[in-house]
């Protein structure tokens, strides 16, 4: 197990280039459903408002 | 565009036709862009402080090496093509504020797209003003620039050549960007971050170029390439300025 | 008959549900081929004769610079249909591939630092590949940044949808007098990426990695588009009828 954390000598190199890369598809899968949390929270609202109206 | 390259008379039977916005009979193509252009020239001149600006910026970076870097003439000299192309690069970046600015607040532009003359034309005319004024004036001064780097008299006439073939590809990429940002406020940085990338093949070849001028070598193929591009520009740039501010006065 | 798919696409209501819809068939894969890839990367490949266990790198390098340069393309496809067909859909998913290219883009960038200090000695070598992935950052960060210059989105839609094809047209441009700049001045440089005689073993994870990071890319396109269309038909009746339902 530590020879593959060791990745020969690599370790310094190979887990943070992994690590960037994971992080930037989970902070992918968070903005895009953030974003669309954000318009449908915005539209609910809205039809809600326009529901009161008529 | 209607009648773009048309001789006169199939310009002038295009303009009666349903699609114009009047009937009248238009002037052709080449005279609306030569109007425009001497119209250009002539407001440039009665404004001659904004025409010495970018000049002055260019000498300016210029100076900025030596102070630097070293005064040392033999590493400036070595620098000159990057020093020079870079100064040129963002003088003309400097000057592009004023190509279409004035002509969009007075409401020229919009003139210009409804008059029913090709606004490819009147804008290329407009670019080409704005190159006699920033770029063509740009590479009669590099050369001194180059002395004062080091640069031997014999290099000179390589140098202006090569610079009036990249300026011109320089300020038609520049019109794209000065038509995007159209109406746009404090759209400085965002037209450097839109130009300069776009630029970046003029600056690989013009430097190359250079430098093959300086040392005194023959500079053909990189000033082929340069010029292949400037020939790209102008074939393709002033179409993209056309739909850029046709979307600005939608 | 042939062309009603088309015009369907460009319903926003239809296009609101077929996106809800495809999102997971889209997301699983995905999810299973990246982390299986990312293992056989990682355990299963044997290390390079030359680079050892550094170039493992590549697994994550190679397809983050694919992602950059496919989801350039497919905004720029994608802006020229708005543009053209006047199709305001087209421009929603235009607006929502940038973000998603900038972020794999700059991913490209940093793996290929790290990939560099290892087998350069340096962490930035001005290899014209990573010049060119660095230029293509600031196309996009261009695009961006004009899109946000602007309040009016139809304004934002049009002017981002030209500056995508000028730039489309002028990455070619860039790359290949990158590349010729490059051959001046430096020696052709050691990092050799997708060589044809990378072994089976290697090459299986890096090829399964690109597919899984193609749909990856497919399922957070969908999520955006479904955001942006939200968005944009604020004013309309369908989202309320839609949302009720």
């Amino acid at each position: 197990m530590s020879a593959f954390l060791d990745m020969g000598g690599y370790a310094a190199f190979v887990w943070p280039a992994y690590l960037v890369t994971l992080a930037v598809l989970v902070l992918n899968i968070i903005w895009a459903r953030k974003s669309l949390a954000r318009a449908l929270q915005a539209a609910r609202r809205r039809t809600a408002a326009a529901g009161e109206d008529s | 565009m209607t009648g773009a390259g048309m001789p006169a008379g199939a310009t002038a039977a295009l303009a009666t036709g349903a699609s114009s916005p009047e009937n009248v009979e238009r002037a052709p193509v080449f005279d609306a862009a030569r109007l425009a252009l001497s119209r250009d020239l002539t407001l440039a001149f009665r404004k001659r402080g904004q025409l010495i600006q970018p000049l002055a910026f260019f000498a300016l970076v210029t100076m900025l090496f030596p102070l630097a870097v070293s005064p040392e003439l033999s590493r400036l000299r070595a620098i000159a093509p990057g020093v020079l192309w870079v100064a040129a690069l963002l003088a003309s970046l400097l000057a592009l504020e004023f190509l279409f600015r004035d002509d969009a607040y007075d409401g020229t532009l919009e003139q210009y797209a409804l008059s029913g003359q090709s606004l490819t034309w009147l804008l290329f005319a407009k670019t080409v003003a704005h190159w006699l004024l920033t770029g063509l004036p740009l590479a009669l001064m590099a050369p001194f620039a180059a002395m004062a780097l080091g640069v031997s008299a014999a290099a000179v006439p390589g140098i202006v050549l090569v610079m009036v073939v990249g300026t011109v590809a320089l300020s038609l990429i520049g019109a794209i960007g000065a038509a995007l940002t159209l109406g746009m406020k404090r759209s400085g940085a965002l037209l450097a971050l839109l130009t300069l990338p776009l630029s970046l093949p003029v600056l690989i070849y013009g430097a190359r170029a250079t430098e093959l001028a300086i040392g005194g070598s023959s500079f053909g193929a990189p000033l082929e390439l340069l010029a292949a591009l400037a020939v790209l520009a102008v074939t393709l740039a002033p179409l993209a300025a056309a739909a850029a501010v046709r979307i600005s006065l939608e | 008959m042939r062309w009603t798919w088309f015009h369907r696409l460009a319903s926003p209501p239809y296009l609101y549900a077929l996106a809800a819809r495809l999102t997971p068939w889209f997301a699983w894969p995905a999810a299973l081929l990246i982390l299986g890839g990312l293992y056989a990367g990682l355990v299963l490949a044997p290390p390079d004769y030359q680079q050892g266990e550094g170039f493992r790198i590549i697994y994550v390098h190679v397809p983050s610079a694919w992602m950059s340069l496919m989801v350039y393309v497919t905004m720029g496809v994608a802006a020229a249909v708005g543009l053209i067909w006047r199709m305001k859909i087209a421009h929603a998913v235009a607006a929502s591939c940038a973000p998603i290219g900038a972020s794999f883009t700059v991913v490209a960038l940093v793996t290929g630092a790290l990939y560099g200090k290892p087998m350069w000695g340096t962490w930035w070598e001005w290899d014209p590949r990573l010049t060119s992935e660095l230029i293509l950052l600031f196309l996009y960060l261009g695009f961006m940044g004009l899109r946000a210059g602007f309040d009016d989105t139809q304004r934002a839609d049009r002017s981002g949808a030209l500056l995508a094809i000028v730039g489309m047209v002028n990455v070619p441009i860039i790359h290949y007098s990158v590349i010729w700049w490059n051959s001046l001045h430096q020696a052709p440089s050691v990092m050799r990426f997708g060589k044809p005689a990378m072994p089976p073993a290697m090459l299986v994870p890096l090829l399964v990695l690109l597919l899984g990071f193609t749909l990856f890319f497919a399922a957070v396109l969908l999520v955006r588009v479904r955001a942006e269309i939200l968005q944009r038909e604020r004013a309309t009746r369908w989202i309320g009828e839609t949302l009720r339902a």
